[in-house]
């Protein structure tokens, strides 16, 4: 642990002494902030046209505000911005030869891995915590409920972890870091528009690929619900990153 | 303290180390010695656990590095070729997040850091970003980072490659100096390093050991006679003939004569040493001798014989 943990403060240490991570926060809070800007105006418009026709109070908060900014826009931001957080994680190490300090190490490569995983989750914690500080101040002007709020969070920081061990396994397939940070988003891009098959062709196969797709999984934790196969969906395609760099390492060993 | 055991390595079809076996005992300084590309940095790779044999074994301290990698990493220093270092840490901050790597205790990692910090000549620039520091500095740094938790075995890979002349021989007297405490394995492809720094010698070339042994035990195996210079006083011709009378002797030849002095190259069957022979021969005949000495091959010569074509010779 404490080995995992010393690599993971390293990882954490280069994005904030680097301008990655100065990046990534400033152009998600911009964007976050907008997208959370417009759907409460367009929340608060909504409700006063609804009030102005003699309909029910305010809208629920719940089902206006949080679950469209959780599934929607922001998801498709972070498609393109966590490529660049985990893209330098093994290309850089890869390129400057630090990778030979960190395999002749006492250390097993899975730590290596794990290490690696958490200072990216770690630094994608951040804007989870941003997220979250944006939505709370719903609580001071209105009275959203707060357990699907946990449950959202829970879904969020989830598909981030997913799309970072998906990012980490291809950055540690190459050396050059705009390479890693390419593929990344467009593997990321394909398994979220995946979705879309569903349109096309609603069979048994067209079910199953649709399943697969990041963005199928999100909205059952925007509106609240921790769904059983959603959390086994996340939770798999974490593992399966980890455990495919961790094999790519290992790989790296038959090469001179 | 090493034992390599029938190493062989493969990267797909080529062949990069072939049937390697040597051991290093304790506290020893072994070099490393061939061309470029001959097979020394994959030696290497495989005896810091880098990269797994092919075929063979290789023990550090005791431990198998594919059956046990941890307890063989833990006693294992390694300085690859181009220091593996942070270019965005400072000098302090990377040597501590070394240490914690190499499992050296909380309490201890401040202390450790500065004693090889003083060993390396490193503490003017513990505050200083390493990707400002030249090459030098790095590659002490490199170094430091080797020993930061003070390992049995220390393998180098080609230490002072890229240093200025002053910082290479200041490297070198440290190499000697943590030579006893250490075990050291270090490769170079400049000869008067080997000379100069290891007690003994693997010559390898395209994977092969080529020889094994410490520098005078290779410089007196691959001569195939003894070679006298002299220089003494006196009429070249009688000289001549007087030392060619000399048993064991194989040839004279005249190398040059000034001033009535004449220097003679005198070559013996190889295990002769035939140095008292002519000594007595010249001052017997009431010639003046000046001087008298063996010219040994340089290394120059035997790592050119060893590496070129007549591996076959030294075998024997």
């Amino acid at each position: 642990m404490r080995n995992i943990l010393t690599i993971a403060g390293k990882e954490l240490r280069a994005y904030f002494h680097s301008p990655i991570a100065y990046l990534v926060i400033t152009v998600y809070s911009v964007v976050l902030g907008f997208v959370f800007y417009s759907y409460v105006a367009l929340y608060v418009e909504q409700s006063f046209r609804m009030q102005m026709m003699g309909g029910p109070g305010p809208m629920n908060l719940n089902e206006y505000i949080i679950r469209p900014i959780l599934e929607g826009f922001l998801m498709v931001v972070l498609l393109f911005l966590l490529p660049l957080v985990t893209m330098r994680l093994y290309a850089e190490e890869k390129r400057s030869g630090t990778i030979e300090l960190l395999l002749t190490s006492p250390v097993t490569d899975l730590q290596i891995v794990l290490g690696k995983f958490l200072g990216a989750v770690a630094l994608f914690l951040t804007l989870a915590i941003l997220t979250f500080l944006y939505l709370s101040l719903l609580f001071v002007y209105g009275n959203p409920n707060a357990k699907p709020l946990l449950a959202a969070a829970l879904g969020f920081v989830l598909y981030g972890a997913a799309l970072l061990a998906v990012g980490m396994w291809i950055s540690s397939l190459t050396k050059n870091q705009i390479i890693a940070a390419a593929v990344s988003m467009i593997v990321l891009l394909l398994l979220y528009i995946l979705i879309w098959v569903q349109d096309y062709s609603p069979g048994r196969t067209g079910q199953f690929i649709a399943n697969l797709s990041l963005s199928n999984h999100i909205d059952n934790f925007a509106k609240g619900v921790i769904a059983l196969p959603d959390l086994v969906y996340y939770l798999s395609v974490i593992g399966l990153g980890i455990f495919l760099t961790a094999r790519s390492v290992d790989a790296l060993k038959g090469r001179p | 303290m090493i034992q390599v055991e029938q190493l062989t390595k493969r990267y797909g079809p080529t062949l990069a180390v072939s049937d390697v076996s040597f051991e290093v005992q304790k506290g020893e300084i072994l070099g490393f010695l061939g061309p470029n590309g001959a097979g020394k940095t994959t030696t290497m790779r495989v005896i810091t656990g880098y990269l797994p044999p092919t075929s063979g074994r290789v023990r550090v301290a005791g431990f198998d590095v594919v059956a046990e990698p941890i307890e063989a990493k833990k006693r294992t220093g390694y300085m690859p070729e181009s220091p593996p270092v942070y270019t965005d840490m400072t000098v302090a901050e990377y040597l501590a997040f070394v240490a914690r790597l190499k499992n050296v205790p909380r309490r201890e990692i401040k202390q450790r850091a500065d004693e090889v910090s003083e060993k390396c000549a490193i503490t003017d620039v513990q505050k200083r970003q390493i990707g400002k520091l030249s090459k030098g500095y790095r590659q002490r740094v490199g170094l430091a980072q080797a020993l930061i938790h003070n390992p049995e075995v220390l393998v180098l890979d080609e230490p002072t490659a890229g240093l200025d002349p002053k910082q290479i021989i200041e490297t070198r007297e440290l190499i000697k100096s943590l030579a006893g405490q250490h075990t050291i394995v270090l490769s170079t492809h400049i000869l008067p390093e080997v000379s100069k720094t290891c007690q003994r010698v693997v010559v390898i070339n395209q994977g092969k050991i080529a020889a094994v042994g410490t520098p005078e035990e290779l410089t007196r195996r691959l001569q195939g006679f003894e070679t006298v210079l002299i220089t003494a006083e006196g009429p070249a011709p009688q000289i001549r003939q007087a030392l060619e009378r000399v048993p064991g002797v194989k040839q004279v030849e005249p190398k040059d004569t000034a001033d009535g002095r004449v220097t003679l190259e005198v070559q013996a069957e190889k295990g002769h040493d035939v140095r008292a022979e002519l000594a007595r021969a010249i001052v017997e005949s009431q010639w003046r001798l000046l001087e008298l000495r063996t010219s040994g091959l340089s290394l120059e010569d035997i790592f050119l014989k060893l590496t070129t074509k007549d591996l076959s010779e030294v075998s024997n």
